[in-house]
């Protein structure tokens, strides 16, 4: 492909970085179009207020100044708040952690007969697929509002994700080791305990540990649909406009969600 | 004491890996199998436990068929079995001593493995065990911390830890270096003579096949071609089993005995 | 026997080591079992739960298909959020990321203001933003995007600060010696580098976020959620059956998506 650009040589003298993933430049060109066609068009389908939008930046600068300072007068409120949101959390843990095992279990190909390991599966990738708002929208018609339905709902999310990972390390270990038990003549549980156990529990108390975090984060995010803990709080002082109160409520949510960090990545960096 | 009569294995697939092998032990002796690879060495071995389940064919360890026998009895059948794996296939998380106590596992009950809660009687066994197999002091080492010939050392007291009536050694030598090949070899044998249990041991070492064993069986292509002595292994036989070369540097000469130093 | 004091008995952990296991066992379950004693839990409500349970999936069945022309374009929508929401995080999350990272941040000042708003942004919730973001610019698709936004940069932006952390560093410094710029050298020495993480990343994060934008309209923030939740609160169970039936569906395709581009990817 000369253009005019030759050495004395006659090598080219423009270089240019061979592309990464898409190489055909054919291809490339027709990705950027595509994308470009594609936001035009989902911003022009999405309806939206514009006027109201214009309204949304001086809006902002309104609501950030009603919001500081944050007002932490009302703290019996606050801590009430957090307190059943780190309950539901911890309770949902636990259980979950222990549900886990039998459904992680009966979902691990190389361990569970095939309809049993087809069942499991498919509860699991259920459980997942839907947002954990929507499963506790469920539980609060179901039980009603208030924290059981948010506990219910960090279970169901709690069980699903911890038995999916203990599924894939049983799926991914050393079947010579579970072999050479199963040939001193023991027993499934026995072979549990002695070939599957050492081989997954390390990751299993670190996922475990995991999910405790992430369940403290959405322990904050189920009461928006009335499923007990501070969301609901926080839905109250928005639809109030108590905004300084607001930010005194998402400034401990992020404290939380901090602390439960450092103490998650603590304890697994102990299990190693 | 083992009796297998028309062993055959079919996989789903077609492969035939066993076709109608039959063999007798009748005193306590150890037997080399030997044979090229796929020649069905180890499919043959774990027919015999059933972890590999044969398609026909019958085996019968102490008069008792182990064909037939339903979860229950099986689990009793393997307890009388110790089996010594290729690639030691220790728990590596667990202790050694975890590991030596694990043979007893087709006994003790669920609680007092759980809790390593094991009888006196066993504890001891397992203590003797280590100190003949050379490991006199480690019993609380981690399994993964060990070497190679160290780990297949805890998986042969292991085995004898079931107190068995046979033992299936699966090449224990084929991932270890030669002169630690040489020793866990000779460990295999003493002990196998000593507590008079008879071993069948799948090995691609020739040599130290005649070496070591009292008796040796040859497979090529899932039927057995050779049953005899070490020594009557020729050159041809080697032909028939893995096919043309030159024999004469696998074969074990007479004066050939240079095991310098242990 | 000359090894062990007594040689019959062989314990895996010392008294020592048992009671501080046994320790931390009791302490966890203690702890669990408080936090449930202690919420305020009506248990009788609990009792009857799987025949509520039960009832209810019957009054779903079956699902009122005629109902489906009504929530494709709030399905629709709800892509749209999530896509464009990924996009503009896209943009964002890298420099941010540099910011975060430390062996391209400018000083330690700019890395802790990175790091709090990557902590920030993880820290509320996707459906919290969208509270904000209601309050700011009402009701609507624009919302969604937002809340997708601001939730999104931590995410990504963690990661991908990760990825930074980790880059061979010699690359950089060869960069570094031929006398190119600050610039020049995060985006020839650097970039390169990251660059398959970045994509793999926005993938995820995109399929993570079509689940969260599902949700979004719950609180008006658009998308299928505020069809869902107000078939919900009339109790027109046979439309929430379709409209979970196709989220459901669409959940699935875009994990597909995901899972097929990344493994393309590494």
């Amino acid at each position: 492909m000369s253009n005019g650009s030759k050495s004395d040589q006659g090598f080219d003298t423009i270089w240019k970085c061979p592309p990464t993933f898409i190489t055909n430049p054919n291809m490339r060109f027709a990705a950027w179009v595509l994308l470009a066609a594609y936001l035009v068009w989902s911003v022009g389908s999405l309806e939206m207020d514009w006027a109201r939008v214009a309204k949304g930046l001086p809006r902002a600068g309104d609501m950030l100044s009603r919001m500081v300072p944050p007002d932490f007068s009302r703290q019996s409120l606050l801590i009430r708040g957090i307190v059943e949101s780190l309950e539901m959390a911890f309770a949902a843990s636990f259980i979950g952690m222990i549900l886990a095992i039998p459904l992680g279990l009966a979902a691990a190909s190389n361990l569970a007969p095939r309809p049993v390991y087809l069942v499991a599966r498919g509860i699991i990738v259920l459980s997942r697929t839907f947002h954990e708002v929507i499963v506790a929208i469920f539980f609060v018609k179901i039980v009603g509002f208030g924290p059981l339905a948010g506990l219910l709902t960090l279970i169901v999310a709690s069980v699903s994700f911890i038995s999916k990972m203990i599924a894939e390390d049983i799926e991914n270990m050393n079947m010579g080791q579970v072999e050479a038990i199963k040939a001193t003549g023991a027993s499934f549980s026995k072979m549990l305990i002695y070939a599957v156990q050492p081989q997954v529990l390390p990751r299993y108390l670190g996922v475990c540990i995991y999910r405790l975090d992430a369940n403290i984060r959405h322990s904050t995010v189920v009461g928006i649909v009335g499923a007990g803990g501070i969301g609901m709080t926080l839905t109250a002082t928005f639809k109030r406009y108590d905004y300084d109160f607001s930010l005194a409520i998402l400034l401990c949510i992020i404290a939380l969600v901090f602390i439960g960090e450092i103490f998650s990545n603590w304890a697994r960096g102990k299990l190693r | 004491m083992l009796e297998i009569k028309n062993l055959t294995k079919v996989y789903p697939g077609g492969l035939t890996a066993l076709n109608g092998v039959s063999l007798s032990v009748t005193e306590p002796q150890v037997i080399a199998i030997i044979g090229s690879s796929g020649a069905g060495k180890s499919t043959l071995i774990r027919c015999i436990n059933r972890l590999v389940e044969p398609t026909s064919g019958s085996v019968k360890l102490g008069g008792e068929e182990i064909t037939t026998l339903g979860r229950h009895g099986l689990r009793n059948a393997r307890a009388r079995m110790g089996m010594i794996f290729q690639e030691y296939n220790l728990v590596e998380r667990l202790t050694v001593m975890e590991n030596v106590l694990s043979g007893r596992l087709g006994s003790v009950g669920f609680w007092a493995a759980f809790r390593r809660n094991y009888p006196p009687d066993d504890v001891r066994a397992a203590y003797e065990l280590l100190d003949r197999v050379g490991l006199k002091g480690r019993h609380n080492d981690r399994a993964d911390a060990l070497s190679g010939g160290q780990r297949q050392r805890v998986g042969i007291a292991r085995a004898l830890m079931q107190k068995p009536d046979l033992l299936l050694v699966d090449e224990p030598t084929a991932s270890l270096d030669p002169k630690t090949s040489r020793q866990i070899m000779r460990l295999i044998v003493e002990l196998a003579h000593e507590l008079g249990t008879p071993a069948l041991v799948n090995i691609h070492d020739v040599a130290l096949a005649q070496a070591s064993t009292d008796r040796v069986i040859a497979l090529s292509d899932g039927k057995m071609v050779f049953d005899g002595k070490p020594d009557q292994l020729t050159a041809d036989v080697l032909t028939e089993i893995y096919g043309e070369e030159d024999w004469s540097a696998t074969i074990r000469k007479d004066d050939d005995d240079d095991e310098n130093g242990e | 026997m000359s090894d062990a004091t007594n040689p019959d008995i062989w314990r895996k952990y010392s008294p020592r080591d048992s009671l501080y296991r046994f320790a931390w066992f009791g302490g966890i379950v203690f702890v669990a079992a408080w936090s449930l004693r202690h919420l305020d839990i009506t248990w009788e409500y609990f009792l009857d739960a799987h025949i509520q349970a039960g009832d209810l999936l019957t009054r779903m069945f079956p699902p009122d298909w005629g109902h489906t022309g009504q929530i494709l374009d709030p399905l629709l929508e709800t892509i749209h959020i999530a896509t464009l929401g990924t996009v503009v995080t896209f943009a964002i999350s890298i420099p941010l990321a540099f910011l975060s990272a430390r062996n391209t941040t400018p000083n330690w000042i700019t890395w802790f203001i990175g790091r709090f708003i990557l902590v920030s942004s993880r820290s509320i919730n996707t459906v919290v933003w969208a509270l904000i973001f209601v309050a700011i610019f009402g009701p609507g698709a624009m919302a969604g995007i937002w809340a997708i936004t601001f939730r999104s940069i931590g995410f990504m932006g963690k990661l991908i600060a990760e990825a930074i952390e980790e880059i061979d560093e010699g690359a950089v410094e060869a960069i570094e010696a031929t006398g190119a710029g600050r610039l020049k050298v995060l985006l020839i020495g650097v970039l390169p580098q990251v660059l398959p993480v970045i994509f793999g990343t926005t993938i995820y994060r995109w399929d993570i976020n079509i689940r969260e934008s599902t949700v979004l309209g719950f609180v008006g923030a658009g998308g299928i959620g505020i069809e869902l939740y107000s078939s919900i609160n009339l109790f027109r169970w046979p439309e929430v059956a379709v409209m979970l039936i196709s989220v459901f569906v669409v959940v699935v395709i875009s994990e597909f998506i995901s899972a097929a581009s990344r493994s393309r990817i590494t």
